[in-house]
């Protein structure tokens, strides 16, 4: 049965390989010369001076972008190889009437099914583990540079420590369970894209974030690194108007472009010094939501567990449908 | 021993029965021909065989009472389904290689010198060969599983008059040589004729006619005689099916024990198969069903045998 497997589904086995082995080949072409400058920057004397952190700011402006900009584009790794390995290994075999042939055959259909999903999950999560150790080590210059979207930065954190493995297994599992309820390649593939990226959508934007309780803090002083959820100028419990903020710096006469942008003007006291303790002192609070760049690997491992037993669940629907769809 | 035994089996698609109430029970060692009209249920019944399709009532059992699909069932049973299902992106010989990973039994010896003598190359992908190749190919893995019941759906729709022959002589020898049973579904009555022994005629998913062939023929006759006097004769012959022209009719009916001599003025002929078929087809509420089963229209105090 592993002639069978591997003759049957070389090319998509191979297709995963050859995914991940572009984007690492990318990654380490761009990522060298990214490390290469930190350690110019690493090696900075007085660190904390003025000018250190002059040419730390100059490192980050000039690679964080690109690194981001990389970072959206390999989100879109474990949704193609759901939809072209995992969504065609059943789906085809409706399409062409081939299950005729294959389910009749004395292996019997739970056997094949079970010894054709085991091998091609194993394979996606191992190769997808191995990328994700690439991947942190391609964005550790910027986090060790104190980029401000620290490691729980929404397309970071899912593509790093186990987070990477387990969204692609994930996909994996909703290909295939879309093949067998879809019954034809291409629109499993499509049901397949669709569902992974609502399911990360909605992880991302909503459901990541309350996985601990986040820290709410009135201090304007947040710990580097830190994954803001929420920011925000509150008086008396309420959020805080830019007409309020304006109200409240009109006899200092500076402007609140944005709620975090200020612009003095031109009778501005010499001696104000910080706006914002300025906005403090004078009954407004700021208050910040934001979980702390410690509770990466907590996070990874709930992430992680979640996404893994969805898999299993689905995985175990595939079998179950296999043992009772009809022809 | 039986090769495939249902009993009350029925199968249900959304609200429409697709099969239902049948009872069979078809001998080892025989041909069986699954006959009927386009939609009459006979994919149907052979996918129930086969265990590809659960039953919706009833049960369905082969080789001896081994339930449909189990283990047991899928190692001595070998489908070749509607189109002969190969992969079309593997050769020959992969899948052979396939085919022999795949079950317990696989004589790779015989099913290579089978290609071999159809001249079907080995290295060439099953997409690009011929529809006749296809089929063939589909009957050798099949054929080489070494069966005990080999299930066929229309295995001659995509084959020429020549490429029919070849593929029913490949299927005979086979039986001669390795006592092998066949069910096999066709529309092709003629080609059947000459093969088939045991016939099972399905309308509308309701098993009208099963019975071994000889004694099908056996019992029935055509009458011919003058159409006036049909009807009256029509009620004493126990009558499945009249064909009247202006002058002629020609009558099928069943002959037992209890039928008198032909009336004068009319002539018997032996039935040959398709005639019988198309009769049955023609009249629904007629059957012919081993042991106790519904009465004929016509003769509602006297039981079908």
């Amino acid at each position: 049965m592993a002639w069978v497997t591997w003759r049957q589904h070389r090319v998509a086995l191979a297709g995963v390989v050859a995914l991940f082995g572009a984007a690492a080949a990318y990654l380490l072409v761009t990522g060298l010369p990214i490390h290469d400058a930190y350690a110019a920057v690493a090696g900075c004397r007085p660190t904390g001076s003025d000018l250190c952190n002059k040419v730390v700011n100059d490192f980050l402006r000039t690679y964080a972008p690109g690194v981001g900009v990389t970072f959206g584009l390999l989100q879109a790794i474990p949704a193609l190889i759901g939809a072209f390995a995992g969504a065609p290994l059943l789906a085809r075999e409706f399409e062409t009437g081939t299950f005729r042939y294959a389910w009749t055959q004395g292996f019997g259909r739970t056997r094949w099914t079970v010894a054709k999903l085991v091998p091609l999950a194993v394979a996606v999560t191992i190769a997808s583990a191995a990328f994700s150790l690439l991947v942190s080590w391609y964005v550790q210059p910027i986090i060790d540079a104190g980029d401000n979207n620290g490691p729980l930065y929404p397309t970071l954190f899912d593509l790093s420590g186990v987070a990477l493995a387990a969204w692609t297994l994930a996909a994996l599992a909703i290909g295939l369970f879309a093949g067998i309820l879809v019954r034809r390649v291409v629109p499993a593939m499509f049901a397949t894209i669709a569902s992974w990226a609502a399911l990360a959508f909605v992880t991302g934007a909503f459901l990541r974030a309350h996985y601990l309780a986040p820290v709410v803090t009135s201090n304007t002083n947040i710990p580097t690194g830190a994954w803001i959820i929420n920011q925000g100028w509150f008086k008396g419990g309420n959020p805080a108007s830019l007409d309020l903020i304006n109200q409240t710096f009109a006899p200092v006469d500076v402007r609140a472009l944005t709620p975090d942008l200020f612009q003095p003007g031109p009778a501005t006291p010499a001696n104000l010094g910080d706006p914002v303790q300025y906005l403090i002192q004078h009954g407004l609070t700021h208050w910040t939501t934001y979980q702390p760049a410690g509770r990466f690997w907590t996070f990874q491992w709930i992430e992680g567990g979640w996404l893994i037993a969805l898999s299993l669940i689905l995985i175990a629907a595939t079998v179950w449908l296999v043992r009772r769809r009809a022809a | 021993m039986n090769a495939v035994e249902t009993n009350d089996l029925g199968k249900r698609y959304g609200n429409a029965w697709a099969l239902r109430e049948c009872t069979l029970a078809i001998p080892a060692g025989h041909v069986a021909a699954l006959v009927g009209p386009n939609g009459a249920g006979k994919s149907t019944l052979l996918n129930l065989v086969v265990g590809l399709a659960a039953p919706s009532a009833g049960i369905v059992t082969v080789l001896d009472g081994q339930p449909a699909g189990s283990a047991a069932a899928l190692d001595g049973v070998a489908f070749v389904a509607q189109d002969a299902p190969l992969y079309k992106n593997l050769t020959a010989s992969e899948m052979l290689h396939l085919t022999r990973n795949l079950n317990r039994n696989f004589d790779e010896g015989y099913a290579k010198g089978r290609l071999r003598e159809l001249g079907i190359p080995l290295d060439r992908k099953a997409g690009k060969l011929s529809g006749g190749q296809q089929s063939q190919l589909a009957l050798s893995l099949a054929l080489a599983r070494r069966p005990q019941l080999l299930v066929l759906d229309e295995p001659m729709a995509m084959l020429d008059p020549l490429a029919r022959h070849d593929f029913m002589a490949t299927v005979m020898a086979a039986i001669a040589d390795h006592g092998l049973s066949v069910v096999l579904s066709s529309h092709v009555l003629t080609e059947l004729e000459r093969v088939a022994d045991y016939l099972v005629l399905i309308s509308h998913g309701n098993v009208q006619v099963a019975g071994v062939v000889d004694d099908l023929l056996a019992r029935h006759r055509v009458l011919t005689g003058p159409a006036v006097e049909a009807d009256s004769y029509a009620e004493r012959l126990n009558l499945v099916h009249a064909q009247r022209g202006e002058a002629q009719a020609h009558m099928l009916v069943r002959i037992d024990a209890r039928t008198g001599p032909v009336p004068p003025g009319w002539e018997t002929h032996p039935v040959s198969l398709e005639e019988l078929t198309l009769a049955y087809l023609r009249e629904p509420d007629a059957a012919w069903l081993p042991g106790p089963g519904r009465a004929l229209r016509l003769e509602p105090t006297e039981v079908a045998n």
